[in-house]
């Protein structure tokens, strides 16, 4: 059996006394595209934190590539990572927010360098030509110069997408990545994203975009109140949903 | 049936209204005008300020020494306050809270003590310190030593007090802007992979300099003028100088005159200054307020 990219055992997480996550198990294959839908408030978005460490997790394991996420398992002990080697797991895992969080200090084309000259201390030469040649693979080279503040939401959140893969991540992590967008400019994103997806990156994605989850997705999972209610091929699940739930869920969105 | 004016007539409909009397306003202004004109006659014909002294004193060699010496109080302990304000703002937003304690007894104390006591204890520090080492805590042998009267002369003492008390105040201004950065930036750092260190300085603090500079201009133009306390421990910046050469030749008031001048060309040269560092900083949000001003005044003369 091919180890996952992704595999995720049992997770759970609280906040204070309200249980986020109630046991999550999960595994994301090489280059597939895992679409996670619910309802506001199920823990969608922490589940993506988890994975980069964002958020810590109180029980359970998660391995990205075969690495253990925030721990090194040493006998039977677990022992946390020191915060430079939580920073080289991240440099791997990429991620795009629902508000893009881009630096609103630097132009399109240094958010796009700040990564790996910051990081992973690439001559600025370089990192300019490979953030030239991400810009354009997004369509957005013309823009390079410009400040966050200068740009639509739709180009902002290409940018950030851009910003991620200058990384070289194995995993790319989308939180809502067009539900603060104008309708009519989640289709540029969505299609930055498909192209993504077809290039073979391993992908997480919360979305309430079930056309992109039907044509892009290799799994589609539906979380309610922490726990994965229903999980399947998403062209299966999104005929046929099963669970009560998911189905008013999707009466809602769809 | 009112006639709806047509096309045409809309294009020019000028506003020509009469404004209503305002006499209040007409009666405040003469009488602040003959305010001024008054107290300006009044200054000129004063054969009391010594005009000749004022003038012969305004580039004298000890003046301008004096000059130099409230410059290098200045920058230097914002400088050094800058960076304690810092160091006590990061501490005070840190996980640890023994950091957290030791930043907060640092504001607290220092604000809570007036500048001036401040300064003549550091002038007289000796009396509790005789002498300051490098070696081994809690009496232990020394490697390197010092007489504190030797290392405190008036500058340092001048320096010390500023630049800590200043400290004290720029850790609120820094732990504002810092908060004032959204939690977005700072995670979307972390995702790429920076450490905390390389968070703060690539992405928090030049976003937090947008808040934290025009305040910070503030301080050092209050700096400039806050270095005259100094005369009490004989600072030998522009108040102290200025004394001393009043207690020579009597011309009290013509010395106060002489470093008021300096002081407000070095607070008029810092205002300028700092309006254009001001602008500096807004790289980035500036593009956004054009835009906003563009949009807000679609006829403008459009001056982007
Ligand atoms: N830092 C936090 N501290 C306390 N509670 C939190 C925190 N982050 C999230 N929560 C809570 O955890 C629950 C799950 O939040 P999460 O953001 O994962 O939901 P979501 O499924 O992404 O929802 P949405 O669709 O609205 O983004 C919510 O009830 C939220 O209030
Ligand atoms: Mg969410």
């Amino acid at each position: 059996m091919v180890e996952p990219k992704v595999r995720i055992r049992s997770v759970r997480k609280c906040f204070g006394s309200v249980e986020v996550l109630k046991g999550i198990s999960l595994d994301v294959p090489e280059g597939g595209v895992v679409c996670v839908v619910g309802p506001s408030g199920s823990g969608k978005s922490t589940l993506l934190r988890c994975v980069n460490r964002l958020e810590t997790i109180d029980s359970g394991r998660i391995w990205v590539d075969g690495d253990l996420i925030g721990y090194a398992e040493q006998g039977d002990r677990l022992h946390h990572l020191r915060p430079a080697q939580l920073c080289r797991q991240r440099q791997d895992i990429g991620m795009v927010f629902q508000r893009f969080h881009l630096f609103p200090h630097r132009t399109a084309l240094e958010n796009v360098m700040e990564g790996p000259v910051v990081v992973k201390g690439v001559a600025k030469g370089r990192a300019r030509e490979r953030a030239m040649e991400l810009l354009e693979r997004v369509d957005l080279a013309d823009r390079a110069g410009h400040y966050p503040a200068q740009l639509s939401g739709g180009q902002q959140q290409r940018v950030a997408i851009a910003r991620s893969l200058a990384m070289d991540p194995k995993l790319m992590l989308f939180d809502e990545p067009t539900s603060a967008l104008d309708p009519e400019l989640v289709q540029e994103v969505l299609a930055v994203m498909r192209d993504l997806a077809a290039s073979g990156m391993t992908m997480m994605v919360v979305t309430h975009e079930m056309g992109f989850a039907r044509e892009v997705g290799d799994n589609l999972i539906f979380i309610d109140g922490g726990v994965i209610v229903e999980q399947g091929h998403p062209r299966d699940v999104l005929a046929n949903p099963r669970h009560e739930r998911f189905r008013a869920f999707l009466g809602q969105v769809l | 049936m009112t006639k709806t004016p047509q096309a045409a007539d809309v294009a020019d409909l000028p506003i020509d209204a009469v404004r209503p009397p305002r006499p209040g306003r007409w009666i405040a202004a003469v009488v602040a005008a003959f305010a001024l004109v008054w107290l300006a006659y009044t200054i000129i014909v004063n054969e009391n300020l010594h005009w000749d002294v004022i003038a012969e004193y305004l580039m004298d060699g000890r003046v301008l020494g004096g000059l130099w010496v409230t410059i290098q109080l200045t920058v230097l302990s914002m400088v050094i306050g800058l960076a304690l304000g810092i160091l006590a703002a990061v501490m005070q937003l840190s996980g640890s809270p023994v950091l957290r304690g030791a930043s907060a007894l640092y504001t607290w104390f220092f604000r809570g003590t007036p500048l001036l006591v401040q300064l003549i204890f550091w002038f007289n520090i000796g009396l509790v310190f005789p002498s300051f080492g490098i070696g081994v805590p809690f009496d232990g042998p020394k490697l390197i030593e010092w007489q504190a009267n030797e290392l405190i002369t008036p500058f340092t003492a001048a320096l010390l007090g500023l630049a800590i008390n200043e400290g004290a105040y720029m850790a609120e201004i820094v732990r504002a802007g810092i908060r004032s950065v959204d939690p977005g930036q700072r995670e979307a750092a972390e995702a790429l992979g920076m450490s905390h260190r390389q968070v703060l300085r690539r992405v928090v603090l030049p976003q937090a300099m947008r808040v934290i500079i025009p305040p910070t201009g503030n301080q050092f133009i209050s700096m400039l003028k806050t270095t005259s306390m100094v005369s009490v421990i004989a600072g030998a910046e522009l108040l102290t100088v200025s004394q001393r050469i009043y207690l020579g030749n009597f011309e009290v008031i013509a010395m106060l005159i002489v470093a008021s001048i300096w002081y407000i060309v070095l607070t008029t040269i810092a205002s300028v200054g700092q309006h254009f560092i001001e602008k500096r900083f807004e790289r980035g949000h500036h593009a956004l307020q054009v835009r906003v001003r563009r949009n807000l005044r679609p006829f403008s003369r459009g001056n982007a």
